[in-house]
């Protein structure tokens, strides 16, 4: 299901997935559009994370197809699709996972320079997320010196710092309080925005689903549109 | 709380009299705050009135208790319709969404359809409200995070009634 309007970013066709015995995914489709954020919601167990994780490469699906602008996905080897992740699609999840070790700054340049990119000018550019996300002074704190809420808009730089295509956001509220998850959500949609990137967030909280241009809802492993009439 | 719609609601389920009408609703609807008599056979007049409903078979005897109340195709149209069309998004409609499910349920209906549908316009009434909030300012954003929290409560209760569609279904039915 697409919501008809641009070109088709990222899409699930009919994806099939069990861990073990167990199904995750029973046939979920989903297209999302170039430049759309979709919230994808439902009950614990139900299969969210596993298909937005399945549409960002990271699990390979046992049937179905994963198409990213028009090529598959899911058929490409464990290294192409490291490539992939690194180069076209961001991540945030509920817990930043910054890297302990690194200063702020060098967090949010990490795929940056992963991606082969000068320590000088990887720094340089994440440097403007800082003042933009409200977190200018705190370049060389590490994560332990940082809030929940300033970690996370940590995070969100770095997923967003090299302009990916596609950003995946796993509960990227999940461990903040309602007014700091508020001003998260609002720099993720305004940065969205800017800079034409799309969007598939995984989120229970329906005022976080609220942000999104569209709300899907996975139950038993496959995706429903909600239709309000 | 719609009486006249919950009513025909009963009704459409068999052919009743006020009593086990009166006792149904206090039953199943309006727990600790029964519904008069007297009310409930002013709604029957009026719903006869109006088509929705015909008297059906009159036993002997006297009294409107004698009475037994049939729904017409006029009344389960509009069942249906009620049903079938999501509740505006408002501060505590629980229990109108509560009567529509139990009802849905002891009709047979898709309640859990139903429940989609009620939560799909619920999160576009949450999505307007999070345009306000961030367009507006400090007013407008309180104003909205006092819909967004109610409708989310809400929500809340569609989720878990989902969960319990099944326990619902025989414990109304039984």
């Amino acid at each position: 299901m697409t919501a008809g309007g641009g070109a088709t970013a990222i899409e699930a066709r009919d994806v099939v997935l069990s861990f073990g015995e167990t199904p995750a995914l029973r046939g979920a489709s989903l297209a999302v559009d170039e430049g759309e954020i979709v919230a994808i919601m439902g009950p614990s167990g139900s299969g969210k994370s596993t298909l937005l994780h399945c549409l960002a490469g990271i699990l390979v699906p046992s049937g179905g197809e994963i198409r990213f602008e028009g090529g598959r996905v899911d058929q490409l080897g464990e290294n192409e699709r490291s490539v992939l992740r690194r180069d076209r699609f961001g991540f945030v999840f509920q817990f930043g996972q910054l890297v302990p070790e690194l200063t702020a700054q060098e967090n949010v340049a990490l795929p940056l320079l992963l991606g082969g990119v000068r320590r000088g000018a990887a720094m340089a550019t994440a440097l403007p997320w800082f003042e933009r996300l409200g977190l200018a002074g705190l370049e060389r704190r590490r994560s332990g010196e940082l809030s929940g809420g300033q970690a996370q808009r940590v995070a969100l730089a770095r997923g967003l710092v090299a302009r990916p295509r596609v950003l995946f956001a796993d509960e990227p509220t999940g461990a903040l309080d309602s007014i700091t998850g508020e001003q998260v959500m609002n720099l993720l949609v305004d940065s969205a925005h800017e800079q034409h990137t799309t969007v598939v967030l995984v989120t229970h909280e329906a005022r976080v689903a609220a942000y999104a241009d569209r709300q899907v809802i996975v139950r038993d492993g496959r995706v429903n549109a909600l239709v309000s009439s | 709380m719609s009486v006249p719609l919950t009513l025909l609601g009963l009704l459409e389920r068999e052919p009743s009299h006020g009593y086990d009408l009166k006792r149904d609703y206090d039953t199943f609807f309006n727990r600790g705050k029964p519904l008069p008599f007297g009310q409930v056979y002013a709604t029957l007049g009026r719903l006869a009135r109006d088509g929705k409903i015909v008297i059906g078979d009159v036993e002997p005897g006297v009294g409107p208790d004698r009475k037994r109340y049939v729904i017409t195709d006029l009344g389960a149209t509009e069942v249906d319709t009620w049903l079938t069309e999501p509740v505006e998004p408002e501060p505590n409609l629980q229990t109108v969404l509560f009567s529509k499910v139990v009802l849905a349920l002891m009709l047979g209906r898709p309640a859990e359809e139903y429940l989609d549908t009620q939560r799909a316009a619920h999160l576009r009434r949450m999505q307007e409200l999070t345009t306000v909030k961030r367009g507006g300012d400090l007013v407008d954003a309180l104003l909205a995070d006092h819909g967004l929290f109610h409708l989310e409560a809400d929500l809340h209760w569609i989720d878990t009634t989902v969960v319990r569609l099944d326990a619902l279904r025989t414990a109304v039915t039984a």
